[in-house]
C-alpha cells in the first residue's frame, strides 16, 4: 500500500495558500515580513516567486491601516490574506476588526461581501513573554460578524485555511507556533473542511476533554498516560472553529461520558472555556456526573524565565491530575513520564 | 456648457441644503431617531467633488455624509426612509444617518469612528489599481481625522503604493466643539502632507464650480502622475456638531466668524452666479419648487413606510449562500 504523504503544519498552511492563489488570481497575501527571507516561519515560502510582488508583499508597520486596507480590497472584489507573525500585533488593529471589518456587511445592508482572511500566530517559549504569546480567540469570537478558526493538525490547517479563503466573510485564522513542527498525513490535492465543524481527535467513553490549539497536543498526551496508567479512555474534541462553534458534537460526547474538562490555550476568566462550560451545562444538564472543569493559562502575564513560564502554561501533567480528581482516581507517579519540551525542537533565538 | 455645469451644481447644492433644512423642520417630532450631522455649510465641497467624479468612481464618507449621498444619487426616498428607520431605507433602517451606503451610486460606506474609513478607501483603491479599471476612490474626512494615527498610516500607504485615491479633508476647524489650537501641534497641514509622495491642493472657496474644477484637475493628475492627491478644503459648519440647532452662544466660536462665511454661502453664491449668467429667476424657482416637492414627497413616503420586520435583526451579519444575494 502506498504510504500517504506527510508534511508539517507550516507546509500545510503554505500549500493551502499556494493552491488557492493558483486557482484564483484575486487572492493576494500581505503583512509585515511576508516576503522577507524568514517568510513568516516558512509559511509564506515561495509565494512571491510564484505569484509576484503585487500578490505577495510586505507592508509598513501599520497594522490598523493595513487591516482597513484588507477590508477595502475585499469589498472591492479581491480576496486578501493578511498575515501577522504574532496575535498580539493584531491588537493594534482592534478598531478596524471590531468597528469596521465585523460590521461592514451589516453596515451595507448586505450589499457588500468581506472575503478577508487574517492569519495570526500564537507565540510561546524562549522568552516570548506577555506581548508575544496571546491567543485572543475569545475576544474575537465575542464579536458578531467574525469567524474564528484555530486548527491543531496539519490536515485541518490546510482544509480549514482553504475553506477560510473561499468563505465570503471575514475569518481570523489563529495558528500556534509550536504546531508548525507537527508532521502528519496531509492530502496533496486541494480540499476544504467546513468552518463550524468540530472533530474528535481521540475517541473515548469515560471523560470528554475539549481543547484548543496546542492544548490538544497536551490533552492527547494526557489521554495516552491515562489509558496506560488508569485504563481510562478519554475523548478529546478539537472544536477547530471557535466561532461558529459546533457545540452539538461536544454535547453529544458529554452526554455519553458524563464528564467534561475544557482545556483552553488562553486565560480562563470570561473566555472560550466559560462559553463551552455554559453551553454544555445547558445541553447536558441531566447527564453530567460532575461539574465541568476549566483549565487555562494562569491569570497573570506570561513571564520570560523558563521555570516561571512552566507554571504559567498548563500541560499534560495538569490534565492527568484534573482527570484523576474528577474521576476520583488515586494520583499515579508521573516522574517517569515524558512531557513535551520545546527544546527538543527548538534552540532560539526566534 | 458652463451654464449647464453650473445648473447641475446648483441642483445638487439646493437639494442638499433643502433636505437638511427639512430635517431641521421635522426633527422636533422625534420620529427621525438618529443623530444627524448636517452638511449645511459644506455643500460646495460635496456637490463640486461629486460632479467632477465619474459614475464608476467610488466614494467613502463619514458620519457627516448626507451631502455626498444626495449629490451622487439625487434621489431622496431611500435617504429619508433610512433616517426614519424604515424597511425601505438605504440600509433597511439598520444604519441611520451616520452610515449611509449606496454602492449603486458609488458610495461604498461611511463610518462614525473618526478616521476609520480612510484605510478602507485605500484598500479599495489598491483593488482598482490591481484591476487596472480606471476607477478613482475619493475619501472624505474632517480635520479631526488628521489627529488619528490611522490617517497618517493610510496617507503613507497610499503614497508608497502610488494608489489612485483622492483624500478630501473637509476642514471646519472643529473636532465636535474643540478648535484646532487645542488639537494640532503644527501650523500647516499642507507643509506636512506635501512631504509625502502625493499632490497637495488647498482652497477655502465656497464656489462649487471652483471645487469642481479643482477636483476634475486632481482626478486627471492622479492617473497621469500615478500618485494620490490630497485636497485640503476649508468650510464653515453652520450648525452644532450633531443636531439641528445653531450654537453660537456656546462660547467656542463667534457669530462674527459665521457672518463672514455666511456672506459667501455656497448655495446663495451659486444662485447669484446663475442669475448673472442670464438664467431667469422664474425658471430657477421652478427647479427649486420641483426639488422641494420631491423632498416633501419622500418625507411623506418615509413616514408612511413600514418599520423593518423583527426577523431582519440578524440578517446580513454574514454572507450565507443559501439565502438571498
Amino acid at each position: 500500500m502506498k504510504r500517504k504523504r506527510r508534511i508539517s503544519y507550516c507546509q500545510a498552511i503554505n500549500e493551502a495558500m499556494r493552491q488557492e492563489m493558483k486557482r484564483d488570481s484575486n487572492i493576494f497575501v500581505f503583512g509585515i515580513g511576508v516576503p522577507d527571507h524568514k517568510r513568516i516561519f516558512g509559511s509564506t515560502s515561495g509565494l512571491v516567486e510564484e505569484f509576484g510582488k503585487e500578490r505577495c508583499f510586505d507592508t509598513p508597520l501599520s497594522e490598523e491601516a493595513m487591516t482597513g486596507f484588507g477590508l477595502g480590497a475585499a469589498i472591492n472584489g479581491l480576496r486578501p490574506i493578511h498575515v501577522h507573525s504574532r496575535v498580539d500585533f493584531l491588537l493594534l488593529a482592534i478598531n478596524q476588526l471590531v468597528n469596521m471589518v465585523s460590521s461592514y456587511r451589516y453596515s451595507t445592508a448586505g450589499k457588500l461581501k468581506v472575503p478577508l482572511v487574517i492569519r495570526a500566530i500564537i507565540g510561546r517559549g524562549w522568552g516570548q513573554t506577555f506581548q508575544h504569546s496571546k491567543s485572543m480567540h475569545s475576544l474575537f469570537a465575542h464579536i458578531p460578524g467574525l469567524k474564528v478558526v484555530m486548527p491543531t493538525t496539519p490536515s485541518d490547517a490546510k482544509g480549514l485555511l482553504i475553506a477560510a479563503i473561499r468563505d465570503e466573510n471575514p475569518v481570523i485564522f489563529i495558528e500556534h507556533r509550536w504546531l508548525y513542527y507537527v508532521v502528519d498525513e496531509v492530502p496533496e490535492n486541494s480540499y476544504t473542511i467546513p468552518l463550524g465543524e468540530a472533530n474528535i481527535l481521540r475517541s473515548g467513553k469515560d471523560i470528554t476533554v475539549v481543547a484548543t490549539s496546542w492544548m490538544n497536543v497536551e490533552s492527547l498526551r494526557a489521554a495516552d498516560i491515562l489509558t496506560k496508567r488508569h485504563n481510562i479512555s478519554v475523548e478529546v474534541i478539537d472544536p477547530r472553529t471557535i466561532s461558529p462553534l459546533d457545540i452539538n458534537l461536544i454535547a453529544k460526547s458529554v452526554n455519553k461520558t458524563g464528564h467534561c474538562i475544557v482545556v483552553d490555550n488562553d486565560w480562563v476568566p470570561c473566555g472560550f472555556s466559560a462559553e463551552v462550560a455554559s453551553l454544555v451545562s445547558e445541553l447536558c444538564f441531566g447527564r453530567l456526573k460532575s461539574a465541568i472543569q476549566r483549565i487555562g493559562f494562569a491569570f497573570t502575564h506570561c513571564p520570560s524565565s523558563r521555570p516561571l513560564e512552566n507554571c504559567f502554561y498548563p500541560n499534560a501533567f495538569d490534565i492527568v491530575r484534573a482527570v484523576e480528581r474528577k474521576l476520583k482516581l488515586k494520583p499515579v507517579d508521573l516522574r517517569n513520564e515524558t512531557f513535551y519540551s520545546y527544546e527538543n525542537k527548538f534552540k532560539g533565538p526566534f | 456648457m458652463k451654464k449647464k455645469l453650473n445648473l447641475e451644481l446648483y441642483k445638487k447644492l439646493f437639494l442638499i441644503r433643502t433636505a437638511e433644512e427639512k430635517i431641521i423642520e421635522y426633527y422636533h417630532e422625534d420620529e427621525i431617531k438618529t443623530p444627524v450631522h448636517l452638511s449645511i455649510g459644506k455643500e460646495a465641497i460635496e456637490a463640486g467633488i461629486c460632479q467632477a467624479l465619474r459614475d464608476e468612481d467610488q466614494l467613502f464618507g463619514t458620519y457627516r455624509s448626507h451631502g455626498i449621498y444626495l449629490a451622487r444619487a439625487c434621489q431622496t426616498d431611500a435617504f429619508f426612509a433610512e433616517l426614519y428607520g424604515k424597511a425601505t431605507g438605504l440600509l433597511k433602517g439598520k444604519g441611520g444617518s451616520m452610515h449611509l451606503c449606496a454602492p449603486n451610486f458609488g458610495l461604498f460606506g461611511s463610518s462614525a469612528i473618526v478616521g476609520s474609513i480612510i484605510p478602507v478607501a485605500v484598500g479599495a483603491a489598491y483593488a482598482n489599481l490591481m484591476k487596472n479599471n480606471g476607477k478613482l476612490v475619493a475619501v472624505f474626512f474632517g480635520d479631526g481625522a488628521m489627529e488619528e494615527g490611522v490617517f497618517w498610516e493610510s496617507l503613507n500607504i497610499a503614497s508608497l503604493m502610488k494608489l489612485p485615491i483622492l483624500f478630501v479633508c473637509e476642514d471646519n476647524g472643529l473636532a465636535a466643539f474643540t478648535p484646532k489650537i487645542y488639537r494640532q501641534g503644527y501650523n500647516s497641514i499642507g507643509k506636512i502632507v506635501s512631504q509625502f509622495n502625493c499632490t497637495f491642493i488647498e482652497s477655502d472657496t465656497t464656489d462649487a464650480e471652483e471645487i469642481y474644477n479643482l477636483a476634475s484637475c486632481a482626478r486627471s493628475k492622479i492617473f497621469e502622475k500615478q500618485l494620490p492627491s490630497f485636497a485640503h478644503l476649508r468650510y464653515y459648519r453652520y450648525l452644532e456638531h450633531v443636531g439641528v440647532e445653531e450654537d453660537f452662544g456656546a462660547g467656542y466660536r463667534s457669530k462674527e466668524e459665521f457672518d463672514e462665511w455666511r456672506r459667501k454661502d455656497p448655495v446663495d453664491l451659486q444662485r447669484k452666479k446663475l442669475l448673472n449668467m442670464g438664467i431667469k429667476e422664474d425658471w430657477l424657482r421652478k427647479i427649486e419648487v420641483g426639488i422641494e416637492g420631491q423632498i416633501d414627497r419622500s418625507i411623506k413616503i418615509a413616514k408612511d413606510a413600514a418599520f423593518p420586520d423583527s426577523n431582519e435583526l440578524c440578517e446580513d451579519v454574514f454572507y450565507e449562500k443559501e439565502k438571498k444575494n
